[in-house]
């Protein structure tokens, strides 16, 4: 499993009740349903994907989280998690809220653009960066939405929740090891992990 | 529904199988339907596959569409020339595993393979009740499966799964008997139908009804309404396809011609297709089941029934684990409209699966050898049957 999956598995309670925003191939909610005995549900785009991860006997339905995500009842996830989804959301602001009232936690995972190798890139090149993380062209890629980790913190104070956990991450081959980053996580880190509740919460 | 069936392309089957009659509201007893006019006595025709484990849990109750039986998989006999209509779903190793399942597959009332219906034979007058058959529903026919279910002896039925006319039986299924049910699949299905299915319904009623060999329904012992059921038939298939489908499979070929014939012959592969769908029919449906099922599902109105018009509200009452499937071509039951319903089962929490398959086949794809849906339906049979234990 992705090495930030692995750490958003480490931050959600057993048992708890949890959806997955862009499940892909469910690898993320097989892991929870095995490990930590979750119930929950995905919601996947792709019609091979959501197949794939119904076969494997995981509740998943095909759509698009912007929509789908409104149907459900207040407060009816322990956990709402959107990994590596962000950046390709055309209104987060509007996500964002609709997904701390469905759920009571949130939790969220972006690439961090403001990596220094994305700095350089643009820096020296004067290009657009390209990274193992953002592989695209500008003109082809789904991730309209540059997102540094400084830019994550600012917006959830912004919109007025608050940050109850947040881990930066600095991922190797294939995404699946990776390590913890400390010292200088906005510059350093590939990937974002942050863990949002309701203020009043 | 038939013209599809083929043998097993790896010769795998449940093998030889036997319809079964089964008997209920005998007088003095009867059955009250749901127009409050009374039934009695009521045949259901069905057969099962597999074998029903020691604490009954691993039941699954097929349930057909408008012209389908009890018929779903297997043969008759050494020499039977089709399996069971469903025969590519349901087998040992298939998507209904009957290796694992017990397999229930009942004929609807109303319907002309076995079970009561207008061409059964009136007790109180000794002749076919033709249109003296009262006018059934979805309610009343899924009321005959529970007393069948009851019959079995089956408290708890693993997954209610059908497409069509079927889904509205398993909806019904859901919210009427919900401690019941454990999960279900509504395939290419509705709510309720829609003014465009209710208008092609209505059509290849009035085809029937404009024979004069109707005879106000009273054709039992003379010539049969062949043109009129066999237009009707005409109207449905249409219905099942697609444009994409009848572009793929007929486009503007003719049919065994290299020119028109300039007159009023079968030209074109779509029109001698149809013809030939329409007279392969009445051999085997009697024409006031057809107006009589279909009916039953215009009236069909979930929403309104369990919700005074809220789907919300009627999914209210279910608890089953829910898989729904649409197709992208099936222009009568458009996704929309399965969308419609997952929603409503979201909003109140329970635990749903959609998936949209692409498919040009039409209404008609859940029909068809389809690898997607076959390992879609083994998937979340094997979850629901893992997590009853839990």
């Amino acid at each position: 499993m992705r090495y930030d999956l692995q750490i958003i598995a480490s931050w959600i309670e057993p048992g708890s009740h949890v959806l997955d925003l862009g499940c892909g191939n469910g690898a993320l909610l097989k892991y929870l349903i095995k490990n930590k005995q979750v119930t929950g549900s995905g919601i996947e785009l792709k019609e091979d994907k959501v197949a794939a991860c119904i076969e494997k006997g995981l509740s998943v339905l095909q759509g698009d989280i912007n929509e789908e995500v409104s149907d459900y009842p207040d407060q009816a996830f322990d956990y709402v998690i959107l990994s590596q989804t962000l950046q390709q959301v055309y209104e987060p602001d509007t996500l964002i809220r609709v997904l701390m009232r469905i759920g009571k936690k949130g939790i969220v995972s972006f690439p961090n653009f403001s990596h220094w190798a994305c700095r350089m890139q643009l820096l020296w090149t004067g290009y657009a960066p390209i990274t193992k993380q953002l592989p695209f062209e500008w003109y082809n890629t789904p991730n309209i939405r540059v997102i540094t980790i400084k830019d994550f913190r600012k917006f959830i104070n912004e919109v007025g929740l608050k940050i109850l956990n947040e881990v930066a991450i600095n991922t190797h081959s294939q995404d699946r090891y990776g390590k913890i980053i400390k010292f200088l996580p906005n510059i350093r880190a590939t990937y974002g992990i942050f863990l949002i509740g309701n203020t009043s919460g | 529904m038939s013209e599809y069936i083929e043998h097993d392309k790896d010769g795998v089957s449940v093998g030889i199988v036997e319809k079964k009659l089964f008997t209920f509201a005998e007088p003095p007893d009867e059955m009250v339907l749901e127009n409050g006019a009374k039934l009695s006595p009521v045949t259901i025709a069905y057969e099962t596959y597999g074998a029903l484990n020691s604490d009954k849990s691993n039941v699954v109750l097929i349930l057909h569409a408008l012209s389908g039986d009890s018929h779903a998989a297997g043969y008759y006999n050494d020499v039977d020339e089709k399996p069971g209509w469903w025969d590519i779903m349901v087998g040992p190793g298939k998507g209904i595993d009957t290796n694992k399942y017990f397999v229930v597959c009942s004929n609807i009332l109303g319907s002309c393979m076995g079970s009561t219906g207008p061409c059964s034979t009136n007790p109180k007058t000794v002749q076919p009740y033709a249109l003296d058959f009262p006018v059934v529903t979805i309610g009343d026919m899924v009321a005959a499966q529970k007393k069948l279910m009851d019959h079995l002896g089956i408290k708890k039925i693993l997954c209610v799964v059908g497409g069509s006319i079927g889904g509205m039986q398993v909806l019904e299924w859901t919210v009427r008997h919900p401690d019941m049910v454990v999960s279900a699949i509504p395939l290419a299905t509705t709510t309720k139908h829609s003014a465009l299915a209710i208008a092609f319904n209505e059509v290849a009623r009035q085809a029937i009804m404009a024979d004069p060999n109707w005879n106000n329904g009273n054709y039992y012992y003379g010539p049969k309404p062949n043109l009129g059921l066999a237009v009707a038939r005409m109207i449905g298939h249409i219905t099942y396809l697609s444009d994409e489908s009848m572009r793929l499979k007929f486009g503007r070929r003719l049919q065994d011609k290299s020119d028109f014939s300039f007159n009023f012959d079968a030209d074109f592969q779509v029109e001698s297709y149809l013809r030939y769908q329409g007279k392969k029919f009445v051999d085997r449906f009697d024409a006031n089941s057809f107006l009589y099922i279909t009916k039953a599902s215009d009236y069909y109105d979930m929403e309104k029934l369990y919700g005074q018009g809220s789907a919300v509200k009627a999914f209210s009452k279910a608890k089953a684990k829910f898989m729904v499937v649409s197709f992208t071509s099936d222009w009568l039951y458009p996704t929309y409209q399965s969308k419609a319903m997952v929603k409503a089962m979201k909003k109140n929490g329970l635990d749903v699966s959609f998936c949209e398959i692409e498919a040009e086949w039409g209404h008609d794809a859940f029909l068809i050898p389809n690898e997607r849906l076959t390992a879609l339906m083994r998937g979340f049979l094997e979850r629901v049957c893992r997590e009853q234990y839990k």
